[in-house]
């Protein structure tokens, strides 16, 4: 029994062909079958991860958190879920009721989808593509298309802001994140997970840690978690998008979001961390989900580290952040890269390794060379046009004076 | 009738449904959704011919940036009085009847042609056809100055779109 | 059993809407869509071609990654004029638009 998941399809298939169904069907009802486990598994996992985003939260916050309902509140987002499909459904005047409706089951689906390509063990994965860090981004296009349908179906101004912002933020975050993936897809020479994680020997992020910075930022922006949070924005836009959405409508909004977070965890874990690699994983293969949750709740907890530590950053500064640093400090990334895989060819695996993290020390250190310099000018600029708090009283005579 | 055949037929209809609903829509918001549903449709037809890269590129290009792109400019120039009028001009009917002849000379001259009925080969094994389409792309034998004048063409449309829809301030 | 004829008078459908499209409809944008079909109809031919009648040569794949660049360049100047002119004409109805210069 060292791997259970394809020997219980293969009885499953025994079973089903003493039935007497024709090959063709079974292949379909096991596909099927797997869709609807996977589907469910994730979606309990995101039920938990209710509880351990509020449980944590509230950590960062000094308070305990829910502690009700059960030991240690672990029931608590059950009875959420329970509050949320009594509320009454809502639908705004003047709404587009189709897309109204149709928007929050696209917003789950597109992050159940990204699970498809989430390897779990070395023979343990939905489907293996050869094009699956492409499938990636364009399943993150489709929840970017769910936000403006959710934002321009509610009719409410605010709900559009949101929606327009959200726009603008993943269509400019999308360039960087394209880019950092590229890099995993260079080093393994493939685009499908199983090859990448299989080529991990060393863990990516020891070999292009700048690639999995710049992926991680870039993915919190795709995520519209804080610092990135401006199309839902609280304080400003209300609460962006999905204002006028009530009930179980908006909890799967809610659960979207929080799934999509260590779904994107996941991913990182896969291509820079090694996935399910880890100690003893080739004898007894169904270490390697542990591994993968593992890793990918490790990262889980940064994500939710910085949302409850940064406050968040202004439109015009994230724009700018993304395409004055981000985008082309990724574009040199992938030259630098690209050059020196083509360079090292033949070279052994320690000088390989050494030689890319050196480069991209280097690079991080050249940057943050450039910030400081660039931050100096920026000081001094604003330093030169700090207005002077002028009393009503004052006479114009001593402004004078003062400067 | 084998599976494929389903298949196809399936998205086929509401590809072509949803195409028809893209030029006749009123609201241009369903226009641009319907025109997902089409766009989607066609990435099916793409990934029954074996080419799943294109199924793929076809969800990250046409619905993650050009379909939003298209909300997102139909958004910026609404304008209450266009949803009242016609959303056609005066001569609709002499397009619809040109599109239908066209049609109509297509598929005769389709049908005359000897390779129309050509079925489905086996694809050649043991190839990947994204590593073939990659070296392609970049060998000097194979389709290196299309694709770098294709990257010149982008270049170029990147900067003519900000210097077009820049808002000069005077 | 699937042949080319399918995917040709689907693609010649596809094309004829779009053309419809570009030829009756009021609003640039709509027009826009319609020439999106025509070129999504090009490519799936260039697919079905490729697919259908040299499966081991690449060139059908590779003029079709040429079109999607193609439609990619086109959209965003296309989208850039619209948001241009709608900015001093306040329209983007395609008669409307009948000045060669103001």
């Amino acid at each position: 029994m060292s791997d259970p998941v394809n020997s219980i399809a293969e009885w499953l298939r025994t079973i089903f062909s003493n039935w007497g169904l024709s090959e063709g069907l079974i292949t379909v009802i096991l596909a099927v079958l797997g869709v609807v486990i996977l589907a469910a598994f994730v979606l309990i996992i995101d039920i938990m991860l209710v509880w351990i985003e509020r449980k944590i939260v509230a950590r960062f916050q000094d308070r305990f958190g829910p502690n009700r309902v059960g030991p240690f509140g672990i029931i608590q987002p059950i009875a959420d879920v329970i509050k949320l499909l009594i509320k009454e459904d809502i639908m705004p005047n003047g709404a587009d009721k189709f897309i109204f409706n149709i928007a929050p089951i696209i917003a789950l689906a597109a992050v159940l989808l990204l699970w498809a390509v989430v390897p779990f063990a070395p023979t343990i994965i939905g489907a293996d593509i050869n094009v699956a860090v492409l499938y990636v981004v364009a399943i993150g296009s489709i929840g970017t298309l769910a936000i403006i349908m959710a934002g321009w179906a509610s009719n409410n101004k605010y709900a559009l802001l949101g929606a327009f912002r959200t726009v603008a933020l993943m269509i400019a975050y999308e360039v960087p994140m394209l880019i950092a993936l590229l890099v995993p897809v260079l080093l393994a020479r493939s685009m499908g997970m199983q090859t990448i994680v299989a080529a991990q020997s060393t863990w990516y992020i020891f070999v292009v840690p700048l690639a999995a910075v710049i992926l991680f930022i870039s993915s919190i922006a795709e995520l519209g978690r804080t610092p990135f949070d401006i199309s839902e924005a609280e304080s400003e836009i209300v609460a962006g998008f999905h204002i006028e959405y009530t009930g179980m409508k908006f909890g799967l909004f809610y659960a979207g979001e929080l799934l999509h977070a260590l779904t994107v965890s996941a991913l990182i874990s896969t291509l820079f961390l090694g996935g399910w690699r880890g100690p003893f994983v080739d004898q007894v293969p169904i270490l390697g989900p542990v591994y993968l949750f593992i890793k990918s709740f490790l990262v889980y907890y940064l994500i939710m580290w910085i949302r409850y530590s940064f406050p968040r950053v202004r439109i015009d500064q994230m724009l700018g952040f993304n395409w004055k640093f981000l985008t082309p400090l990724a574009l040199f990334l992938l030259i630098v890269v690209a050059i020196l895989d083509k360079l090292l060819v033949g070279t052994s695996q320690a000088v390989y390794v050494l030689v890319m993290l050196g480069a991209n020390l280097v690079i991080v250190w050249a940057t943050v060379l450039i910030l400081r310099a660039y931050a100096r000018v920026e000081r001094k600029r604003i330093g030169e046009e700090r207005p002077v708090a002028i009393s009503p009283d004052t006479e114009s005579s001593e402004l004078v004076g003062q400067e | 009738m084998t599976v494929l055949q389903v298949i196809f037929l399936i998205t086929a209809v509401v590809t072509l449904g949803g195409a028809v609903m893209v030029v006749t829509a009123r609201n241009l918001i369903h226009a641009a959704l319907w025109l997902i549903l089409t766009l989607f449709g066609v990435a099916v037809l793409y990934g029954l011919l074996n080419a799943t890269f294109f199924t793929v590129i076809q969800v990250v290009i046409y619905i993650g940036a050009i379909a939003i792109l298209m909300i997102f400019a139909i958004m910026l120039t609404r304008r209450v009085k266009q949803e009242a009028g016609s959303s056609v001009n005066k001569g609709w009917w002499l397009a619809g009847l040109m599109s239908l002849v066209l049609f109509t000379a297509l598929v005769w001259m389709f049908s005359t042609w000897s390779g129309f009925q050509t079925t489905l080969p086996v694809m050649p094994a043991n190839v990947d056809t994204i590593k073939v389409l990659g070296t392609a792309l970049v060998s000097p034998n194979g389709y290196v100055i299309p694709f770098e004048i294709a990257s010149v063409l982008l270049m170029a449309a990147l900067i003519g779109a900000v210097v077009v829809a820049w808002e000069r301030k005077s | 059993m699937i042949s080319l004829s399918y995917f040709l008078v689907f693609a010649a459908a596809l094309f004829c809407i779009g053309l419809y499209g570009v030829l009756a409809r009021k609003n640039a944008i709509a027009i826009l869509m319609g020439i999106e079909l025509m070129l999504n109809a090009v490519i799936i031919n260039l697919i079905a071609f490729w697919r259908f009648r040299s499966p081991e040569m690449i060139a059908g794949q590779a003029f079709a990654v040429i079109v999607f660049a193609v439609a990619a360049a086109e959209v965003a100047v296309g989208l850039a004029l619209f948001i241009s002119i709608y900015r001093r004409r306040n329209t983007i109805a395609a008669d409307e638009i009948d000045l060669l210069k103001w």
